[in-house]
C-alpha cells in the first residue's frame, strides 16, 4: 500500500480549503461558520450592536441616568441637552469642562405650556459613574452608582429630552430595551421547539403523518394573529399585570406562529433522510434515536439558529406595532412599543419630535441588526458547500 | 483531410485565474493549441486540471472570479480574449460562429419552452429569420440530429424527452447557425453508454457533414481514442503533452500521460489474482426479488396512477469469497436491487437468505430490529459519493469508530486502536484520524468509507458504484485496494456498477440487469468478451476503447429496442 498517497496528490489538485496547513483539516463545524461568518463585515457589526442591545438591557439601571418613573411636573417636554467637553473658564479662555448646558424655562400662562431655551451659559457639569438615584441591580445589590449624570444631584439632565410628565427620555429607551428585547424570546423559544418537533416528526417519518401536520400547519396559519391578539387581550383578567398579560398572549400566539419553523425544519430532515450519510448510519446499526440527535439534527442546528436570529427581529417588531395600538403592553411597563404610543398624538411629534425619533431609531436598529446578524448566520450555516 | 488544414480558432498561451481571498488561483496556465476546420482536438483531463474552464473561456464564459488574464483567442480578426464578457461584439460569435454543447442535458434545456422555440430563439436571434422560416429550420435541424417525428417534437417540453434525446436537442441548437467551432464539453457524460455511443456517432457525422472544428472536452480516454483526430493532455491547467491522437496514445512521452494511460488500460483486463477454488456453498441468495413503486399518491392518499416495477423477479446467488457484478444503465433497477437486500428499501416480493457458515440461514425479510442490526454487521455497504456518504460533522475518528461504538465493540481504547488500525488497512495514515471529511480528496473519502464498512468484520460488502465518482487513476487504486482486502479477509462481493471496464476488473460472475430483470447472468470474462444476450452485446459493444488502432464503438451491435431512443412519455 506504500506509495498511494504520493500518487493521489499527483492525480488531484490538493483538496479544498487549503487554509493554514492543518488547522482547517482539524476545524470543526463550528469553527468553519465562523471563519465564513467574519467575511460577512456588516453581520459582525450586527452582532456586536445586538450585544450591545443586550448588555443595555442587563444593566439598564446603571447605565440609565434616573428611574423610569420619575416624574418631574417643572420639565414636561424638556429638549434634549446637548453635551459639551468645554466650556470658558475664568481665566477668560477655554478649559476642559465636561458639562451640559442648562435651559432658561418661560411659562407661557395662556397655552399653558412650559417653553424651554438653551441657555449656553448656564453649565451643568456632568461626570461618569456618578452618585445618583439608588436603585438594586438584579434585584440583588444596592447601588446608587450611575455610568452619567450631573455632578451635583440637585441637577437635572435630559440628554435625550423629557416627555409629558418629565420623565428622562433616555432613561425609559434604556429600561424599554430590557423589555422589548427580551419578551419576544419567550415567543420565539415556544416556536422553537414547537417547530422542531412536529417539523422534525413530520420529515422523518413522512407518510400519512407528515400529511396531518401539513394540514394542521396550512389550518393555523390561515388564522388571523391580530384580531385573536385584540381578543386575548381582552378575555384576561384585569388583576393581572401588564407583563404578565403580555406574557400570556405572546405565549398563545407562538403556538399558532411555530408553522413556518416547522416546514422549514421538516424540508431539511427530508433531504438529510436520504444523504448517504444517514443511511449509513442506519447501516452502522444506529437506532432512530441516534439517528436524528448525532447525524441529522447536528446538521442543522446551523440553519435552525439562523433562522431563529430572523425570528427575533419579528417578534420585535409585533411587541412595538402592538403596543404602539394599544394591545400590547401598557403603562406603566416600559417598552419601545409604549414609548411609541406616546408620540401617538401631533402635538407630541410637532413640540417634542424626540419622543418619536429616538424610540423609532432603536426599533429600526435592533431589527436591521437582527436581520443583518441572520442572514450573515444563514449564509455561513452550511460551510461545506462550496 | 487537407494537406494544410486551415486554422479556425487559434489559442495562444491562454491563462485564466480565479481570483482568491489569498491570491489567486490559476486554473488555466498558458495554453495553446488550434483548432482545424474539419477535425476533433480532444482536451483530456482529470477533475480539476482545467479542462472545462479552458472550453468556457473561449467563448468568455468563464464566471468572476475567473478572467482571462493574459493570451489569445484568435477567431479570424477577431480577438476574443480582447472583447468584454458582456456586450454586443461577443454575443454575436457566441452560438452564432462558437457554439457549445454542454454536460447536463437535463439544465441546459429550459423546462419552461418547448424545445422548438428554444431552437428557433437562436434562429430568430442571430440569422433574422421570420417565425415560420425558423419553424420549418427547425424542424429540419430536429429531423438531422435524428430526433423521430421531428413536427411533433418541435412542440414538446425536454421534460418529456429521455437524456440521449435532450442532448439530441442541445446538439440541434448548437447547430442551427452553421456555427465554424463547435465546443462540446464533456457531452456523453451524464449518458448511458450505449446512448453515449449514439451521440457520438451523430456528432462526429455532422462535423464531418459540415466541416466543423471541433473540441471536445472530456476525462474518457475511450471516448478520446475512438472520436478525436488530435489530443491535448491537461494536468493542473497546462497541456503536458499533445498530438495526433495515435501518436498521444502510443507514444507518450510526458509521465502524467503515461499513467493516465497505463490506469485506463488497467481497467481493460481482469485483475490478476487466482482463480476462485470450488464454488463453496451460496453465502446470499436473492429468490425472486421485487419491487414495485406506487406512482402518483396525492396528498390525500388516494389511487396510484400507476405502478413501476424496478426491480422484477431477480434471482441470484453469492458465493461464499466470490465476488457478482451487477451490471447495468441508469434505471435498470441495480442500484435498489442493492438495497433491497439490506432492506433499506422494503422488498415488494421475493426473499433474501443469507447463510453464514457454520451458522443457521437467515430470512432477511423476517428480522425483527435487533437482527437487522445483526444482519448489518455482517454485510456492509460501500457508497458511491464519498462526499454525500460521510456526515462532514464529525472526525474521521468518530465515522469509522461510529459501528463499532453502537455496536459496543469494545472499549473507547479498544475502538481507538481498532480505528487506527483499520485507517492504516485501506491505506491511509493513522494520525489523519482527528481531521474532518472536508480535508480529504475524493479517493482519500472513499478509503475512509471502505474503513467503515469494515469495522465489524464483515462476511459480505455490496459495493454501489463505489469508483464511479472517481477519476481513472484513483479508480484503479481503489479497485486494487478491494481485490486486496477480499483475499486478506476472505470478503464476498456484490459489486454494482455501470462500467463494464470496472465489472471484468474486478468481478468473477456478472448479472447483466435491464429494466429491472436480469438478462444474462455468467462468468465476467464470457460476458465481457462473448455475450449471449443481444442487449449485452449492445452494451459491451458500445463501451470506448482506448486504442485509436482498435476502435470498437464503430462495428458495434444496436440493440433495437432502446437504440431507437423513442422519447419517452411520462
Amino acid at each position: 500500500m506504500s506509495g498511494v498517497m504520493s500518487e493521489e496528490d499527483l492525480a488531484l489538485p490538493p483538496p479544498i480549503i487549503a487554509r493554514a496547513g492543518n488547522s482547517a483539516a482539524t476545524a470543526s463545524q463550528w469553527r468553519l461558520m465562523a471563519w465564513r461568518f467574519s467575511r460577512h463585515k456588516l453581520a459582525v457589526v450586527s452582532l456586536v450592536i445586538v450585544v450591545l442591545l443586550y448588555l443595555t438591557g442587563i444593566f439598564a439601571e446603571f447605565l440609565a441616568p434616573y428611574s423610569p418613573e420619575t416624574t418631574r411636573p417643572q420639565y414636561t417636554y424638556a429638549p434634549p441637552q446637548g453635551i459639551n467637553l468645554f466650556a470658558p473658564s475664568a481665566d477668560g479662555g477655554w478649559a476642559f469642562n465636561f458639562h451640559a448646558s442648562g435651559y432658561d424655562i418661560t411659562v407661557d400662562t395662556e397655552a399653558m405650556r412650559r417653553s424651554f431655551t438653551a441657555n449656553p451659559d448656564k453649565i451643568i457639569p456632568l461626570g461618569l459613574f456618578v452618585e445618583g438615584q439608588p436603585y438594586r441591580l438584579f434585584g440583588l445589590i444596592d447601588a446608587n452608582i450611575h455610568l452619567i449624570g450631573a455632578t451635583d444631584p440637585k441637577e437635572v439632565v435630559y440628554l435625550f429630552g423629557s416627555d409629558r410628565l418629565g420623565r428622562d427620555v433616555l432613561s425609559r429607551l434604556i429600561h424599554g430595551t430590557r423589555i422589548s428585547m427580551s419578551i419576544g424570546l419567550v415567543g420565539v423559544v415556544i416556536s422553537l421547539v414547537l417547530g422542531v418537533f412536529f417539523g422534525g416528526i413530520s420529515g422523518y417519518y413522512g407518510g400519512w403523518l407528515d400529511s396531518v401536520i401539513q394540514r394542521l400547519i396550512e389550518v393555523i396559519s390561515a388564522m388571523p394573529t391580530i384580531p385573536l391578539w385584540m381578543g386575548l387581550a381582552a378575555a384576561i383578567p384585569l388583576t393581572w399585570g401588564p407583563i404578565e398579560v403580555y406574557f400570556t398572549v405572546t405565549a398563545i400566539v407562538s403556538l399558532l406562529g411555530w408553522t413556518s419553523l416547522a416546514r422549514e425544519v421538516r424540508g431539511r430532515f427530508f433531504s438529510l433522510r436520504n444523504e448517504d450519510f444517514v443511511t449509513a448510519a442506519r447501516l452502522d446499526g444506529a437506532g432512530e434515536m441516534r439517528i436524528i440527535f448525532r447525524q441529522m439534527l447536528p446538521s442543522m442546528t446551523s440553519h435552525i439558529l439562523a433562522m431563529v436570529t430572523l425570528a427575533v427581529p419579528a417578534m420585535i417588531i409585533a411587541e412595538t406595532s402592538l403596543s404602539f395600538l394599544g394591545v400590547g403592553l401598557k403603562p406603566p411597563v416600559v417598552s419601545w412599543g409604549v414609548l411609541l404610543q406616546d408620540a401617538q398624538n401631533l402635538r407630541a411629534i410637532t413640540s417634542a419630535p424626540w419622543l418619536l425619533f429616538w424610540p423609532a431609531l432603536f426599533v429600526m436598529i435592533a431589527v436591521l441588526s437582527f436581520n443583518f446578524l441572520g442572514d450573515g448566520l444563514r449564509d455561513a450555516a452550511d460551510p461545506y458547500d462550496s | 483531410m487537407t494537406a494544410e488544414p486551415d486554422i479556425v480558432l487559434s489559442v495562444r498561451d491562454l491563462t485564466v485565474d480565479f481570483t482568491q481571498r489569498q491570491g489567486s488561483f490559476r486554473a488555466v496556465d498558458g495554453v495553446s493549441f488550434d483548432l482545424r476546420a474539419g477535425r476533433t482536438l480532444g482536451i483530456v483531463g482529470e477533475s480539476g486540471s482545467g479542462k472545462s474552464v479552458t472550453a468556457r473561456a473561449l467563448m468568455q464564459l468563464v464566471d468572476p472570479p475567473g478572467r482571462i488574464t493574459s493570451g489569445s483567442i484568435r477567431l479570424g480578426e477577431i480577438d476574443i480574449a480582447q472583447l468584454p464578457r458582456r456586450g454586443e461584439a461577443i454575443r454575436a460569435i457566441r452560438g452564432a460562429d462558437i457554439s457549445m454543447i454542454f454536460q447536463e442535458p437535463m439544465s441546459s434545456l429550459s423546462p419552461v419552452h418547448t424545445i422548438g422555440a428554444q431552437v428557433m430563439e437562436v434562429l430568430e436571434l442571430h440569422l433574422k429569420l421570420d417565425r415560420k422560416a425558423a419553424r420549418a429550420r427547425t424542424i429540419e435541424l430536429l429531423g438531422q440530429v435524428e430526433i423521430p417525428n421531428p413536427e411533433q417534437a418541435i412542440d414538446r417540453y425536454a421534460y418529456e424527452f429521455s437524456g440521449g434525446m435532450r442532448q439530441r436537442a442541445m446538439i440541434a441548437m448548437a447547430l442551427a447557425c452553421n456555427p465554424r467551432v463547435l465546443i462540446a464539453d464533456e457531452p456523453t457524460t451524464a449518458l448511458d453508454v450505449t446512448t453515449q455511443a449514439e451521440v457520438l456517432d451523430l456528432i462526429g457525422r455532422i462535423q464531418r457533414e459540415r466541416g466543423m472544428a471541433m473540441l471536445l472536452i472530456t476525462h474518457d480516454m475511450g471516448v478520446v481514442a475512438e472520436t478525436v483526430d488530435d489530443v491535448a493532455v491537461m494536468y493542473r491547467g497546462q497541456v503536458v503533452e499533445a498530438g495526433p491522437v495515435d501518436q498521444v496514445f502510443h507514444g507518450a512521452t510526458h509521465p502524467y500521460t503515461q499513467r493516465l494511460l497505463a490506469a485506463t488500460l488497467k481497467l481493460e483486463q481482469p485483475a490478476a489474482r487466482p482463480a476462485l477454488s470450488v464454488v463453496s456453498s451460496p453465502i446470499l441468495s436473492l429468490r425472486n426479488l421485487g419491487k414495485t413503486y406506487q406512482l402518483g399518491i396525492g396528498a390525500f392518499g388516494g389511487k396510484a396512477k400507476g405502478t413501476l416495477r424496478a426491480v422484477d423477479a431477480v434471482s441470484l446467488e453469492l458465493a461464499a469469497g466470490e465476488t457478482l457484478g451487477i451490471v447495468g444503465e441508469s434505471g435498470s433497477g441495480k442500484t435498489t436491487l442493492g438495497r433491497l437486500i439490506l432492506r433499506t428499501v422494503e422488498p415488494t416480493d421475493g426473499e433474501v437468505v443469507y447463510s453464514p457458515p457454520g451458522a443457521a440461514p437467515v430470512v432477511v425479510r423476517t428480522l425483527d430490529k435487533a437482527g437487522l442490526r445483526n444482519l448489518y454487521s455482517e454485510i456492509r455497504f460501500i457508497f458511491q459519493d464519498p462526499f454525500a456518504s460521510l456526515n462532514p460533522r464529525m472526525t474521521v475518528r468518530q465515522i469509522v469508530g461510529e459501528p463499532l461504538l453502537i455496536n459496543r465493540r469494545g472499549s473507547a481504547a479498544e475502538i481507538n486502536a481498532r480505528v487506527s488500525q483499520l485507517l492504516e488497512l485501506v491505506g491511509l495514515d493513522a494520525e489523519m484520524m482527528d481531521r474532518y471529511p472536508h480535508a480529504f480528496s475524493g479517493g482519500q473519502r472513499q478509503r475512509i468509507g471502505i474503513a467503515r464498512a469494515l469495522a465489524l468484520d464483515p462476511k459480505v460488502l455490496i459495493a454501489d458504484e463505489p469508483t464511479s465518482a472517481l477519476d481513472v487513476s484513483i479508480r484503479s487504486q481503489i479497485l486494487d485496494l478491494l481485490i486486496e482486502l477480499r483475499q486478506r479477509l476472505g470478503l464476498s462481493f456484490i459489486f454494482i456498477s455501470h462500467d463494464i471496464g470496472v465489472i471484468r476488473y474486478f468481478c468473477d460472475r456478472v448479472a447483466v440487469m435491464r429494466r429491472g430483470r436480469v438478462v444474462e447472468v455468467g462468468d465476467a470474462q464470457t460476458i465481457c468478451t462473448s455475450p449471449s444476450h443481444p442487449y449485452t452485446q449492445a452494451l459491451i459493444s458500445a463501451v470506448p476503447y482506448p486504442d485509436p488502432r482498435r476502435p470498437r464503438m464503430q462495428q458495434r451491435a444496436r440493440y433495437t429496442e432502446t437504440s431507437l431512443g423513442v422519447a419517452t412519455l411520462r
